[in-house]
Protein backbone atom coordinates (compact mmCIF):
# COMPACT_ATOMS: atom_id res chain seq x y z
CA UNK A 1 0.00 0.00 0.00
CA UNK A 2 1.47 3.69 -1.02
CA UNK A 3 1.69 5.78 1.65
CA UNK A 4 -0.13 8.08 -0.73
CA UNK A 5 -3.00 5.78 -0.37
CA UNK A 6 -2.60 5.58 3.09
CA UNK A 7 -2.97 9.34 4.01
CA UNK A 8 -6.54 8.75 1.81
CA UNK A 9 -7.57 6.37 3.86
CA UNK A 10 -6.75 7.88 7.21
CA UNK A 11 -8.63 11.19 5.83
CA UNK A 12 -11.60 9.38 5.34
CA UNK A 13 -11.58 7.48 8.33
CA UNK A 14 -11.47 10.63 10.06
CA UNK A 15 -14.41 11.98 8.11
CA UNK A 16 -16.50 9.15 9.24
CA UNK A 17 -19.66 10.12 10.88
CA UNK A 18 -18.51 11.36 14.71
CA UNK A 19 -14.65 10.11 13.72
CA UNK A 20 -13.33 13.38 15.31
CA UNK A 21 -11.65 13.41 18.45
CA UNK A 22 -13.93 14.21 21.36
CA UNK A 23 -17.09 13.59 19.64
CA UNK A 24 -18.18 10.97 22.42
CA UNK A 25 -17.10 13.09 25.22
CA UNK A 26 -19.18 12.40 28.05
CA UNK A 27 -21.75 15.13 28.85
CA UNK A 28 -24.72 12.83 30.46
CA UNK A 29 -27.67 14.88 31.27
CA UNK A 30 -31.16 14.08 31.63
CA UNK A 31 -33.84 15.83 29.56
CA UNK A 32 -36.55 17.84 31.82
CA UNK A 33 -38.88 15.29 33.21
CA UNK A 34 -42.06 16.61 31.53
CA UNK A 35 -40.35 15.92 28.54
CA UNK A 36 -39.45 12.71 29.02
CA UNK A 37 -42.93 11.81 29.95
CA UNK A 38 -44.61 13.55 26.77
CA UNK A 39 -41.72 11.53 24.66
CA UNK A 40 -42.43 8.38 26.40
CA UNK A 41 -46.80 8.79 25.78
CA UNK A 42 -45.99 10.26 22.07
CA UNK A 43 -44.00 7.77 21.48
CA UNK A 44 -46.32 4.84 22.63
CA UNK A 45 -49.17 6.16 21.22
CA UNK A 46 -47.69 5.73 17.56
CA UNK A 47 -46.74 2.09 17.94
CA UNK A 48 -50.24 1.37 19.25
CA UNK A 49 -52.02 3.29 16.78
CA UNK A 50 -49.56 1.46 14.59
CA UNK A 51 -50.39 -2.16 15.68
CA UNK A 52 -53.35 -3.62 13.50
CA UNK A 53 -54.69 -5.86 16.11
CA UNK A 54 -54.69 -2.87 18.47
CA UNK A 55 -56.58 -0.37 16.18
CA UNK A 56 -58.81 -3.29 15.76
CA UNK A 57 -59.35 -3.55 19.38
CA UNK A 58 -59.53 0.03 20.31
CA UNK A 59 -61.49 1.83 17.51
CA UNK A 60 -62.80 -0.10 14.51
CA UNK A 61 -64.43 -2.89 16.74
CA UNK A 62 -66.47 -0.23 19.01
CA UNK A 63 -67.45 1.80 15.96
CA UNK A 64 -68.73 -1.05 14.16
CA UNK A 65 -70.58 -2.09 17.41
CA UNK A 66 -72.11 0.92 17.97
CA UNK A 67 -73.01 1.21 14.26
CA UNK A 68 -74.74 -2.70 13.87
CA UNK A 69 -76.44 -2.44 17.06
CA UNK A 70 -77.79 0.78 16.81
CA UNK A 71 -78.83 0.40 13.70
CA UNK A 72 -80.37 -3.16 13.37
CA UNK A 73 -82.70 -4.69 15.89
CA UNK A 74 -80.24 -7.05 17.11
CA UNK A 75 -81.04 -7.14 20.88
CA UNK A 76 -83.50 -5.43 23.32
CA UNK A 77 -82.72 -2.40 25.19
CA UNK A 78 -84.21 -1.10 28.09
CA UNK A 79 -84.37 1.91 30.05
CA UNK A 80 -86.13 4.20 27.21
CA UNK A 81 -84.97 6.46 24.48
CA UNK A 82 -83.46 5.40 21.21
CA UNK A 83 -81.64 2.60 20.18
CA UNK A 84 -78.96 5.19 19.90
CA UNK A 85 -79.29 6.42 23.23
CA UNK A 86 -78.96 2.98 24.83
CA UNK A 87 -75.98 1.87 23.41
CA UNK A 88 -73.60 4.62 22.89
CA UNK A 89 -72.70 4.46 26.89
CA UNK A 90 -72.22 1.11 26.41
CA UNK A 91 -69.98 0.96 23.60
CA UNK A 92 -68.10 4.33 25.03
CA UNK A 93 -67.52 2.01 27.99
CA UNK A 94 -66.24 -0.67 25.85
CA UNK A 95 -64.08 1.70 24.62
CA UNK A 96 -62.47 2.93 27.33
CA UNK A 97 -62.14 -1.04 28.21
CA UNK A 98 -60.11 -2.40 25.49
CA UNK A 99 -57.79 0.99 25.84
CA UNK A 100 -56.84 0.65 29.36
CA UNK A 101 -57.57 -2.81 29.79
CA UNK A 102 -56.94 -4.72 26.96
CA UNK A 103 -54.56 -3.06 24.66
CA UNK A 104 -52.41 -1.74 27.83
CA UNK A 105 -51.95 -5.30 28.95
CA UNK A 106 -51.00 -6.93 26.00
CA UNK A 107 -48.92 -4.09 24.72
CA UNK A 108 -46.88 -4.36 28.38
CA UNK A 109 -46.96 -8.08 28.59
CA UNK A 110 -44.76 -7.62 25.62
CA UNK A 111 -42.67 -4.94 26.52
CA UNK A 112 -41.43 -7.21 29.74
CA UNK A 113 -40.51 -10.11 27.84
CA UNK A 114 -38.78 -8.12 24.66
CA UNK A 115 -36.68 -6.26 27.93
CA UNK A 116 -38.61 -3.04 26.39
CA UNK A 117 -39.12 -2.11 30.07
CA UNK A 118 -36.08 -3.02 31.55
CA UNK A 119 -33.98 -1.30 28.68
CA UNK A 120 -35.97 2.13 29.48
CA UNK A 121 -35.07 1.28 33.39
CA UNK A 122 -31.71 2.33 31.97
CA UNK A 123 -32.42 5.56 30.55
CA UNK A 124 -33.14 9.11 32.74
CA UNK A 125 -36.98 8.08 32.62
CA UNK A 126 -37.75 7.72 35.94
CA UNK A 127 -40.15 4.61 36.10
CA UNK A 128 -43.09 6.56 37.31
CA UNK A 129 -42.58 9.01 34.56
CA UNK A 130 -43.33 5.57 32.43
CA UNK A 131 -46.27 5.05 33.95
CA UNK A 132 -47.11 8.41 33.43
CA UNK A 133 -45.98 8.22 30.10
CA UNK A 134 -48.44 5.11 29.70
CA UNK A 135 -51.56 7.01 31.94
CA UNK A 136 -51.01 10.05 28.89
CA UNK A 137 -50.77 7.41 26.28
CA UNK A 138 -54.09 6.15 26.80
CA UNK A 139 -55.77 9.50 27.98
CA UNK A 140 -54.53 9.94 23.98
CA UNK A 141 -56.24 7.14 22.56
CA UNK A 142 -59.36 7.29 24.49
CA UNK A 143 -59.43 10.73 23.48
CA UNK A 144 -59.33 9.56 19.83
CA UNK A 145 -61.94 6.86 20.05
CA UNK A 146 -64.21 9.56 22.21
CA UNK A 147 -64.13 11.95 19.15
CA UNK A 148 -65.08 9.23 16.90
CA UNK A 149 -67.85 7.37 18.69
CA UNK A 150 -69.44 10.41 19.91
CA UNK A 151 -69.51 11.66 16.35
CA UNK A 152 -70.71 8.48 15.29
CA UNK A 153 -73.39 8.34 18.07
CA UNK A 154 -74.64 12.04 17.26
CA UNK A 155 -75.17 11.11 13.58
CA UNK A 156 -77.14 8.58 14.00
CA UNK A 157 -78.98 10.85 16.76
CA UNK A 158 -77.76 10.87 19.63
CA UNK A 159 -79.25 13.00 22.68
CA UNK A 160 -76.83 12.51 25.64
CA UNK A 161 -78.43 13.87 28.88
CA UNK A 162 -76.88 14.67 32.54
CA UNK A 163 -73.86 16.11 34.08
CA UNK A 164 -70.50 15.89 31.78
CA UNK A 165 -68.99 15.67 35.25
CA UNK A 166 -70.32 12.87 36.48
CA UNK A 167 -69.12 11.07 33.03
CA UNK A 168 -65.54 12.29 33.20
CA UNK A 169 -65.65 10.67 36.80
CA UNK A 170 -66.38 7.48 35.75
CA UNK A 171 -64.28 7.42 32.64
CA UNK A 172 -61.17 8.52 34.98
CA UNK A 173 -61.97 6.01 37.01
CA UNK A 174 -63.06 2.98 35.22
CA UNK A 175 -59.50 4.24 33.18
CA UNK A 176 -57.71 3.84 36.24
CA UNK A 177 -59.30 0.78 37.81
CA UNK A 178 -58.77 -0.77 34.63
CA UNK A 179 -55.11 -0.25 33.72
CA UNK A 180 -54.56 -1.21 37.55
CA UNK A 181 -55.94 -4.35 36.30
CA UNK A 182 -54.10 -4.51 33.40
CA UNK A 183 -50.67 -3.61 34.78
CA UNK A 184 -51.29 -6.18 37.95
CA UNK A 185 -52.24 -8.97 35.06
CA UNK A 186 -49.27 -8.37 32.72
CA UNK A 187 -46.25 -7.54 35.18
CA UNK A 188 -47.29 -10.79 37.19
CA UNK A 189 -47.74 -13.79 34.17
CA UNK A 190 -46.08 -14.42 30.97
CA UNK A 191 -46.63 -12.34 27.99
CA UNK A 192 -48.91 -14.93 26.03
CA UNK A 193 -50.62 -15.25 28.99
CA UNK A 194 -51.45 -12.10 29.51
CA UNK A 195 -52.40 -12.15 25.71
CA UNK A 196 -55.08 -15.11 26.15
CA UNK A 197 -56.28 -14.06 29.59
CA UNK A 198 -56.79 -10.26 28.69
CA UNK A 199 -58.45 -11.39 25.16
CA UNK A 200 -61.01 -13.53 27.15
CA UNK A 201 -61.65 -10.97 30.09
CA UNK A 202 -62.77 -8.39 27.01
CA UNK A 203 -65.15 -10.59 25.20
CA UNK A 204 -66.39 -11.87 29.04
CA UNK A 205 -66.58 -8.38 30.32
CA UNK A 206 -68.65 -7.23 27.05
CA UNK A 207 -70.88 -10.20 26.95
CA UNK A 208 -71.99 -9.86 30.79
CA UNK A 209 -70.86 -6.44 31.45
CA UNK A 210 -74.41 -4.47 30.29
CA UNK A 211 -72.17 -3.21 27.68
CA UNK A 212 -74.82 -4.69 24.83
CA UNK A 213 -77.02 -6.71 26.46
CA UNK A 214 -78.94 -5.27 29.73
CA UNK A 215 -77.97 -7.29 33.11
CA UNK A 216 -81.54 -7.81 33.39
CA UNK A 217 -81.32 -10.39 30.58
CA UNK A 218 -79.51 -12.61 32.98
CA UNK A 219 -82.14 -12.72 35.66
CA UNK A 220 -82.47 -11.48 38.76
CA UNK A 221 -79.48 -13.53 41.22
CA UNK A 222 -77.13 -13.07 38.46
CA UNK A 223 -77.69 -9.79 37.99
CA UNK A 224 -76.62 -8.66 41.95
CA UNK A 225 -73.50 -10.07 40.81
CA UNK A 226 -72.98 -8.84 37.72
CA UNK A 227 -73.56 -5.04 38.86
CA UNK A 228 -70.24 -5.76 41.05
CA UNK A 229 -67.85 -6.14 37.72
CA UNK A 230 -66.23 -2.98 36.79
CA UNK A 231 -67.31 -2.98 33.42
CA UNK A 232 -71.22 -2.92 34.35
CA UNK A 233 -70.65 -0.22 37.40
CA UNK A 234 -69.15 2.02 34.10
CA UNK A 235 -71.71 1.19 31.89
CA UNK A 236 -74.46 1.12 34.37
CA UNK A 237 -73.20 4.80 35.47
CA UNK A 238 -72.77 6.21 31.97
CA UNK A 239 -76.17 5.03 31.30
CA UNK A 240 -77.62 6.73 34.33
CA UNK A 241 -76.00 10.00 33.36
CA UNK A 242 -76.37 9.86 29.62
CA UNK A 243 -79.48 8.17 28.99
CA UNK A 244 -81.57 8.86 31.92
CA UNK A 245 -79.68 12.44 33.12
CA UNK A 246 -79.27 11.13 36.58
CA UNK A 247 -76.88 13.42 38.52
CA UNK A 248 -74.02 11.96 40.12
CA UNK A 249 -74.59 8.08 40.14
CA UNK A 250 -72.75 7.06 43.41
CA UNK A 251 -73.48 3.45 42.88
CA UNK A 252 -71.68 2.78 40.71
CA UNK A 253 -69.21 5.34 41.54
CA UNK A 254 -68.69 3.86 44.67
CA UNK A 255 -67.93 0.18 43.12
CA UNK A 256 -65.04 1.64 41.00
CA UNK A 257 -63.94 3.81 43.72
CA UNK A 258 -63.23 0.11 45.27
CA UNK A 259 -61.98 -1.23 42.14
CA UNK A 260 -59.89 1.32 41.60
CA UNK A 261 -58.04 1.04 44.90
CA UNK A 262 -57.87 -2.64 44.62
CA UNK A 263 -56.18 -2.59 41.26
CA UNK A 264 -53.80 -0.11 41.13
CA UNK A 265 -52.59 -1.94 44.91
CA UNK A 266 -52.42 -5.00 43.23
CA UNK A 267 -50.42 -3.65 40.22
CA UNK A 268 -48.09 -2.33 42.97
CA UNK A 269 -47.52 -5.14 45.12
CA UNK A 270 -47.12 -7.33 42.15
CA UNK A 271 -46.03 -5.94 39.35
CA UNK A 272 -42.45 -6.90 38.25
CA UNK A 273 -40.26 -4.98 35.52
CA UNK A 274 -38.83 -7.94 34.39
CA UNK B 1 -1.04 -12.37 19.37
CA UNK B 2 -2.72 -9.37 17.88
CA UNK B 3 -0.58 -6.35 17.40
CA UNK B 4 -0.96 -3.98 19.60
CA UNK B 5 -3.06 -0.87 18.93
CA UNK B 6 -1.24 2.10 18.99
CA UNK B 7 -2.91 5.16 21.30
CA UNK B 8 -3.59 1.99 24.09
CA UNK B 9 -0.96 3.51 26.52
CA UNK B 10 -2.37 7.04 26.08
CA UNK B 11 -3.30 8.03 29.62
CA UNK B 12 -7.03 8.05 29.66
CA UNK B 13 -8.70 11.58 29.10
CA UNK B 14 -9.81 12.95 32.22
CA UNK B 15 -13.30 14.08 32.30
CA UNK B 16 -12.83 18.11 32.85
CA UNK B 17 -15.57 19.76 34.39
CA UNK B 18 -17.15 16.36 35.72
CA UNK B 19 -13.64 15.07 37.34
CA UNK B 20 -14.08 13.04 39.71
CA UNK B 21 -11.69 11.59 41.90
CA UNK B 22 -13.67 8.07 43.10
CA UNK B 23 -13.52 5.09 41.21
CA UNK B 24 -16.17 4.26 38.11
CA UNK B 25 -16.98 1.21 39.63
CA UNK B 26 -16.29 -0.62 43.51
CA UNK B 27 -17.08 -3.72 44.19
CA UNK B 28 -16.41 -5.66 47.37
CA UNK B 29 -17.51 -8.57 49.00
CA UNK B 30 -20.47 -8.75 46.48
CA UNK B 31 -22.87 -11.91 46.90
CA UNK B 32 -25.80 -12.73 44.81
CA UNK B 33 -27.87 -15.69 44.54
CA UNK B 34 -31.37 -16.61 43.33
CA UNK B 35 -32.93 -18.86 45.20
CA UNK B 36 -30.40 -22.11 46.18
CA UNK B 37 -27.80 -21.01 43.67
CA UNK B 38 -25.14 -18.58 44.60
CA UNK B 39 -24.25 -17.23 41.61
CA UNK B 40 -21.51 -14.37 43.09
CA UNK B 41 -20.16 -15.01 45.97
CA UNK B 42 -17.48 -12.43 47.71
CA UNK B 43 -16.10 -11.05 44.40
CA UNK B 44 -14.11 -7.99 44.33
CA UNK B 45 -13.14 -5.54 41.76
CA UNK B 46 -12.29 -1.85 41.32
CA UNK B 47 -12.48 0.00 37.79
CA UNK B 48 -10.90 3.03 37.61
CA UNK B 49 -11.71 5.71 35.42
CA UNK B 50 -10.98 6.24 31.98
CA UNK B 51 -9.99 2.97 30.14
CA UNK B 52 -11.54 -0.33 29.09
CA UNK B 53 -12.00 -3.32 31.66
CA UNK B 54 -13.21 -6.71 30.20
CA UNK B 55 -14.79 -9.00 32.12
CA UNK B 56 -14.11 -12.59 31.29
CA UNK B 57 -15.47 -16.14 32.40
CA UNK B 58 -16.70 -19.28 31.39
CA UNK B 59 -20.42 -19.39 30.97
CA UNK B 60 -22.59 -19.14 34.82
CA UNK B 61 -19.75 -17.53 35.87
CA UNK B 62 -21.60 -14.72 37.37
CA UNK B 63 -20.63 -12.33 35.19
CA UNK B 64 -24.28 -10.79 33.87
CA UNK B 65 -25.11 -10.99 37.64
CA UNK B 66 -22.42 -8.99 38.24
CA UNK B 67 -22.80 -6.62 35.66
CA UNK B 68 -26.85 -6.04 36.37
CA UNK B 69 -26.16 -5.65 39.94
CA UNK B 70 -23.73 -2.40 38.75
CA UNK B 71 -26.51 -1.30 36.57
CA UNK B 72 -28.86 -1.36 38.93
CA UNK B 73 -31.18 -4.03 37.69
CA UNK B 74 -30.51 -6.98 41.06
CA UNK B 75 -30.28 -5.98 44.51
CA UNK B 76 -27.03 -7.05 45.77
CA UNK B 77 -27.74 -10.18 48.71
CA UNK B 78 -23.96 -9.08 50.25
CA UNK B 79 -21.53 -6.76 49.65
CA UNK B 80 -20.92 -3.17 48.60
CA UNK B 81 -21.34 -1.76 45.57
CA UNK B 82 -20.74 1.86 44.18
CA UNK B 83 -21.00 3.14 40.75
CA UNK B 84 -19.67 6.60 40.05
CA UNK B 85 -20.02 6.80 44.20
CA UNK B 86 -23.63 5.88 44.03
CA UNK B 87 -25.35 3.60 44.96
CA UNK B 88 -27.13 2.16 41.82
CA UNK B 89 -30.52 1.24 43.88
CA UNK B 90 -30.80 3.71 46.07
CA UNK B 91 -29.27 6.78 43.87
CA UNK B 92 -30.59 5.27 41.00
CA UNK B 93 -32.25 8.34 39.65
CA UNK B 94 -28.67 9.76 39.87
CA UNK B 95 -27.05 7.43 38.38
CA UNK B 96 -28.98 6.21 35.69
CA UNK B 97 -28.36 9.29 33.42
CA UNK B 98 -24.73 9.10 33.91
CA UNK B 99 -24.44 5.57 31.91
CA UNK B 100 -24.87 3.77 29.22
CA UNK B 101 -26.19 0.05 29.35
CA UNK B 102 -26.34 -2.12 26.29
CA UNK B 103 -28.73 -5.99 27.47
CA UNK B 104 -27.39 -8.92 25.55
CA UNK B 105 -30.43 -9.06 23.72
CA UNK B 106 -33.64 -7.73 23.34
CA UNK B 107 -34.99 -3.66 25.01
CA UNK B 108 -36.42 -2.78 21.90
CA UNK B 109 -40.43 -2.58 20.93
CA UNK B 110 -40.90 -5.25 18.12
CA UNK B 111 -43.21 -3.55 16.29
CA UNK B 112 -40.53 -0.14 16.66
CA UNK B 113 -38.24 1.54 13.65
CA UNK B 114 -34.56 1.19 13.96
CA UNK B 115 -34.22 4.90 13.89
CA UNK B 116 -37.60 5.67 15.98
CA UNK B 117 -36.06 3.92 19.14
CA UNK B 118 -32.94 5.38 18.96
CA UNK B 119 -34.25 8.65 18.28
CA UNK B 120 -36.76 7.99 21.12
CA UNK B 121 -33.94 6.93 23.66
CA UNK B 122 -31.82 10.39 22.17
CA UNK B 123 -34.88 12.40 23.47
CA UNK B 124 -34.60 11.21 26.98
CA UNK B 125 -31.23 13.12 27.43
CA UNK B 126 -30.78 16.87 27.13
CA UNK B 127 -27.33 16.94 25.06
CA UNK B 128 -27.82 13.67 22.94
CA UNK B 129 -25.05 12.36 19.94
CA UNK B 130 -26.76 13.37 16.49
CA UNK B 131 -28.86 9.92 15.83
CA UNK B 132 -28.90 10.01 12.63
CA UNK B 133 -24.80 10.53 12.65
CA UNK B 134 -24.47 7.67 15.27
CA UNK B 135 -26.59 5.30 12.71
CA UNK B 136 -24.99 5.99 9.90
CA UNK B 137 -21.38 5.34 11.73
CA UNK B 138 -22.41 1.62 12.74
CA UNK B 139 -24.05 1.17 9.57
CA UNK B 140 -27.73 1.54 10.68
CA UNK B 141 -28.19 3.88 8.42
CA UNK B 142 -30.10 2.17 5.50
CA UNK B 143 -32.12 0.19 7.99
CA UNK B 144 -33.70 3.00 10.00
CA UNK B 145 -37.37 2.10 8.42
CA UNK B 146 -37.05 -1.28 9.37
CA UNK B 147 -39.25 -3.13 12.11
CA UNK B 148 -36.93 -4.49 14.85
CA UNK B 149 -38.04 -7.78 14.69
CA UNK B 150 -36.87 -7.50 11.18
CA UNK B 151 -33.18 -6.61 11.30
CA UNK B 152 -30.81 -8.77 11.45
CA UNK B 153 -28.91 -10.14 14.51
CA UNK B 154 -25.64 -7.95 13.84
CA UNK B 155 -28.50 -5.02 13.11
CA UNK B 156 -29.95 -5.45 16.50
CA UNK B 157 -26.70 -6.02 18.55
CA UNK B 158 -25.80 -2.38 16.88
CA UNK B 159 -28.70 -0.28 17.23
CA UNK B 160 -28.46 -1.91 20.79
CA UNK B 161 -25.33 -0.13 21.52
CA UNK B 162 -26.00 3.05 19.56
CA UNK B 163 -28.83 2.58 22.27
CA UNK B 164 -26.46 2.21 25.70
CA UNK B 165 -24.06 5.90 23.86
CA UNK B 166 -26.81 7.85 22.59
CA UNK B 167 -27.06 10.01 25.73
CA UNK B 168 -22.61 10.53 26.26
CA UNK B 169 -22.39 8.61 29.11
CA UNK B 170 -19.21 8.81 31.02
CA UNK B 171 -19.44 5.10 31.79
CA UNK B 172 -21.15 2.00 29.68
CA UNK B 173 -21.43 -1.28 30.23
CA UNK B 174 -21.63 -3.28 27.58
CA UNK B 175 -22.77 -6.89 27.20
CA UNK B 176 -20.87 -8.98 24.46
CA UNK B 177 -21.15 -6.26 22.23
CA UNK B 178 -19.11 -8.21 19.29
CA UNK B 179 -21.37 -11.61 20.07
CA UNK B 180 -22.76 -12.96 16.50
CA UNK B 181 -21.37 -10.23 14.90
CA UNK B 182 -19.58 -10.55 11.02
CA UNK B 183 -16.11 -9.27 10.33
CA UNK B 184 -16.77 -5.96 9.74
CA UNK B 185 -19.32 -5.15 12.19
CA UNK B 186 -17.32 -6.47 14.70
CA UNK B 187 -14.33 -4.24 13.57
CA UNK B 188 -16.54 -1.34 13.33
CA UNK B 189 -17.47 -2.05 16.66
CA UNK B 190 -14.10 -2.12 17.87
CA UNK B 191 -13.29 1.55 16.36
CA UNK B 192 -16.15 2.60 18.39
CA UNK B 193 -14.96 1.13 21.27
CA UNK B 194 -11.84 2.84 20.99
CA UNK B 195 -12.92 6.22 20.05
CA UNK B 196 -15.35 5.79 23.27
CA UNK B 197 -12.45 5.12 25.09
CA UNK B 198 -9.69 7.90 23.61
CA UNK B 199 -12.54 10.37 24.02
CA UNK B 200 -12.54 9.42 28.28
CA UNK B 201 -15.44 7.40 28.46
CA UNK B 202 -15.05 4.43 31.19
CA UNK B 203 -15.86 1.52 29.61
CA UNK B 204 -16.61 -2.58 31.32
CA UNK B 205 -17.31 -5.14 29.09
CA UNK B 206 -18.03 -8.81 28.95
CA UNK B 207 -16.72 -10.78 26.58
CA UNK B 208 -15.93 -14.94 25.38
CA UNK B 209 -13.50 -13.14 22.83
CA UNK B 210 -10.35 -13.68 23.89
CA UNK B 211 -9.03 -12.24 21.43
CA UNK B 212 -11.52 -8.87 21.96
CA UNK B 213 -10.49 -8.64 24.97
CA UNK B 214 -6.17 -9.19 24.30
CA UNK B 215 -7.27 -5.85 21.78
CA UNK B 216 -9.26 -3.45 23.83
CA UNK B 217 -9.07 -4.16 27.25
CA UNK B 218 -6.42 -1.66 29.36
CA UNK B 219 -7.22 -4.18 32.19
CA UNK B 220 -9.31 -8.23 31.70
CA UNK B 221 -10.81 -9.69 34.80
CA UNK B 222 -11.51 -13.25 34.50
CA UNK B 223 -14.13 -14.27 36.81
CA UNK B 224 -15.39 -17.89 37.97
CA UNK B 225 -17.65 -19.19 39.98
CA UNK B 226 -18.85 -16.11 41.15
CA UNK B 227 -15.07 -14.96 42.01
CA UNK B 228 -12.69 -12.70 40.72
CA UNK B 229 -9.62 -14.72 40.05
CA UNK B 230 -7.50 -12.79 37.85
CA UNK B 231 -7.36 -9.04 37.44
CA UNK B 232 -4.56 -7.34 35.65
CA UNK B 233 -3.35 -6.20 31.91
CA UNK B 234 -3.96 -8.86 29.33
CA UNK B 235 0.01 -8.43 28.72
CA UNK B 236 1.05 -8.83 32.54
CA UNK B 237 -1.94 -11.89 32.70
CA UNK B 238 0.07 -13.70 29.68
CA UNK B 239 3.43 -12.70 31.10
CA UNK B 240 2.65 -14.52 34.69
CA UNK B 241 3.05 -18.32 32.29
CA UNK B 242 6.22 -16.90 29.91
CA UNK B 243 8.01 -20.17 31.34
CA UNK B 244 5.68 -22.19 29.17
CA UNK B 245 6.67 -20.44 26.20
CA UNK B 246 8.44 -22.49 23.29
CA UNK B 247 10.66 -22.70 20.41
CA UNK B 248 9.63 -25.48 17.84
CA UNK B 249 10.99 -26.78 14.73
CA UNK B 250 11.92 -29.70 12.65
CA UNK B 251 15.05 -31.27 11.73
CA UNK B 252 16.73 -34.68 10.99
CA UNK B 253 15.36 -37.27 14.07
CA UNK B 254 17.92 -38.61 16.76
CA UNK B 255 20.23 -35.31 17.49
CA UNK B 256 22.19 -35.39 20.53
CA UNK B 257 20.48 -32.40 22.72
CA UNK B 258 23.15 -32.30 25.42
CA UNK B 259 24.79 -29.05 24.12
CA UNK B 260 21.53 -27.67 23.01
CA UNK B 261 20.03 -27.88 26.68
CA UNK B 262 23.17 -26.55 28.11
CA UNK B 263 22.77 -23.68 25.65
CA UNK B 264 19.35 -22.40 26.21
CA UNK B 265 19.26 -23.46 30.05
CA UNK B 266 17.01 -22.67 31.95
CA UNK B 267 14.86 -23.18 29.15
CA UNK B 268 14.23 -27.26 28.62
CA UNK B 269 15.01 -28.79 25.23
CA UNK B 270 13.52 -32.17 23.98
CA UNK B 271 12.56 -34.24 21.21
CA UNK B 272 8.39 -34.85 22.06
CA UNK B 273 8.38 -37.16 18.64
CA UNK B 274 10.88 -38.41 16.08
CA UNK B 275 12.32 -35.23 14.36
CA UNK B 276 10.36 -32.67 16.18
CA UNK B 277 12.55 -30.38 18.60
CA UNK B 278 10.89 -28.03 21.36
CA UNK B 279 12.74 -25.46 23.44
CA UNK B 280 10.28 -24.59 26.36
CA UNK B 281 10.60 -22.03 29.07
CA UNK B 282 11.03 -18.35 29.05
CA UNK B 283 11.97 -17.90 25.50
CA UNK B 284 14.46 -14.38 25.43
CA UNK B 285 16.75 -13.40 22.08
CA UNK B 286 19.24 -15.31 23.44
CA UNK B 287 17.15 -18.52 23.57
CA UNK B 288 16.23 -18.27 20.02
CA UNK B 289 19.91 -17.51 18.58
CA UNK B 290 21.43 -20.44 21.00
CA UNK B 291 19.07 -22.38 19.34
CA UNK B 292 20.00 -21.13 15.93
CA UNK B 293 23.28 -21.66 16.98
CA UNK B 294 23.30 -24.79 17.66
CA UNK B 295 21.74 -25.83 14.50
CA UNK B 296 24.15 -23.73 12.68
CA UNK B 297 26.78 -25.74 14.84
CA UNK B 298 25.51 -28.89 13.23
CA UNK B 299 25.25 -27.74 9.83
CA UNK B 300 21.03 -28.17 9.82
CA UNK B 301 18.15 -25.93 8.95
CA UNK B 302 16.04 -25.92 11.14
CA UNK B 303 12.24 -26.48 9.26
CA UNK B 304 8.66 -24.78 10.63
CA UNK B 305 10.81 -23.10 12.90
CA UNK B 306 8.13 -21.34 15.73
CA UNK B 307 8.34 -19.35 18.36
CA UNK B 308 4.96 -19.92 20.77
CA UNK B 309 3.99 -17.54 23.10
CA UNK B 310 1.30 -18.29 25.35
CA UNK B 311 -2.00 -16.31 24.54
CA UNK B 312 -4.38 -14.40 27.09
CA UNK B 313 -6.56 -18.03 25.53
CA UNK B 314 -3.99 -20.30 27.29
CA UNK B 315 -4.00 -18.37 30.26
CA UNK B 316 -8.00 -18.06 30.73
CA UNK B 317 -7.75 -22.26 30.10
CA UNK B 318 -5.35 -22.70 32.44
CA UNK B 319 -7.14 -20.76 35.35
CA UNK B 320 -10.71 -21.64 34.74
CA UNK B 321 -9.85 -25.19 33.50
CA UNK B 322 -10.63 -26.82 30.29
CA UNK B 323 -13.77 -28.78 31.15
CA UNK B 324 -17.41 -27.90 29.72
CA UNK B 325 -19.91 -26.14 31.92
Amino acid sequence: MSAETLTKQIEAADERPLGAPGSFRPDPRPAPVPRMVLAQARFETKLLLRNGEQLLLAIIIPALMLIAFAAEPLGTITGGGSRIDYYAPGIIGMAVLSTAFTSQAIATGFERRYSVLKRLGATPLPRWGLLAGKALSILMVECVQLVLLIGIALAMGWSPHGDPLAVLVLLALGTTAFSGLALWLAGSVRAEATLAVANFMFLVFIGLGGVVVPLSKFGHGAQSVLQFLPISALTDGLREVLQSGSAMPWGPVGILAVWTVVAVAGAARFFKWE
Amino acid sequence: MLPRVPGRTDSPRKLGAMQQTEAAVEISGLVKRYGDKTAVQGLDLVVERGGLTAVLGPNGAGKTSTIEVCEGYRRPDGGRVRVLGLDPIADAPKLRPRIGVMLQSGGVYQAVRAMEMLRHVASLYANPLNADELAERLGLDSCGRTPYRRLSGGQQQRLSLALAVVGRPELVFLDEPTAGLDVQARHATWELIEQLRGDGVTIVLTTHLLDEAERLADKVAIIDSGRVIACDSPQRLADTTREQDSIRFEAPAGLDLTALAIAVAPAQAAEPFPGGYRVTGEITPDTLAATTAWCASLGIMPRNLQIEQRSLEDVFLDLTGRELR
